[in-house]
């Protein structure tokens, strides 16, 4: 997927997120956390600043609010402590990149056994 | 999944990597000094180093929640307990009182009594005015303006 592309699916969950938030029936709602659909699952992690995180896997996945969770600690690590990283600018940050991959590679093992 | 239980300051010092803190000391110093030679106006500097720790403040925010596993505090009490017992000690080691609240709970002091930041320091006298632990409260006003937006900043007293 292109830089393109993930802005057009980024902002389109942020919008749908702030909208669910607004016209959920329950009090407190702090927006979707899960949608399930026919061929994807989509978990969404919202933190405390409204900086969402949101993953797209196989329906039935476990553990990615774990694997969300590492997310944030990586992105907290290597996109917010490089100086050269401007806020809400697209993440152009290698080792953010190379981190979140091999994050991604061990819980697919971990999850497959293989 | 349950959510993850809140964890003490101590631990998650204990779990990063650290500094020397005389490293630390010395390096704010030269900031401070650069600053003093280039601004010359001691209110400048004051500005600078709260605009220098809003711009960490903003960014240590989420370091600061995802390592600590907190929900959001129901008032400003809590939120200043927050920042003196976890908040303090996950960053400088050091833990901070809070103290002097007024009538309607809406403004406090910080309190730190060990401060890394001016171990060794002494103000001369043509610095009068200056705040030199600015950046501290500049940290403190960034960080709550991305969980809430809406606080005053203040300066600290060293």
């Amino acid at each position: 997927m292109d830089t393109n592309d993930s802005l057009r699916v980024a902002s389109l969950w942020h919008s749908m997120h702030a909208i669910s938030q607004q016209l959920s029936p329950t009090t407190g709602c702090s927006g979707i956390e899960l949608l399930e659909a026919d061929t994807f699952d989509l978990h969404c992690f919202q933190s405390l600043t409204g900086t969402k995180f949101f993953v797209v896997c196989e329906p039935g996945t476990q553990h990615m609010e774990a694997l969300l969770k590492v997310v944030y600690e990586l992105y907290t690590d290597y996109v917010l402590k490089n100086p050269f990283y401007e806020m809400e600018m697209p993440i152009r940050c290698e080792l953010f990149d190379i981190n979140l991959t091999q994050a991604v590679q061990k819980d697919r093992v971990a999850l497959l056994g293989r | 999944m349950p959510p993850a239980a809140p964890r003490s300051g101590d631990a998650i010092f204990a779990s990063v990597e650290r500094v020397n803190a005389e490293l630390f000391t010395l390096t704010y110093g030269a900031i401070v000094r650069q600053l003093l030679t280039d601004l010359e106006e001691v209110e400048e500097v004051n500005k600078q180093l709260d605009q220098m720790g809003y711009n960490i403040g903003i960014r240590l925010i989420d370091e600061f929640l995802a390592k600590s596993n907190v929900s959001r505090c129901v008032d400003f009490k809590e939120t200043a307990e927050m920042i003196a017992k976890v908040g303090f000690k996950m960053f400088l080691g050091v833990t901070a009182s809070v103290m002097n609240w007024d009538a309607d709970g809406t403004c406090c002091s910080i309190v730190l009594e060990d401060n890394p930041l001016v171990d060794f320091v002494e103000l001369p006298d043509t610095c009068q005015g200056l705040y030199y632990c600015n950046i501290l409260s500049g940290v403190i006003r960034g960080a709550l303006e991305m969980v809430s937006g809406n606080e005053d900043g203040s300066h600290l007293d060293s």
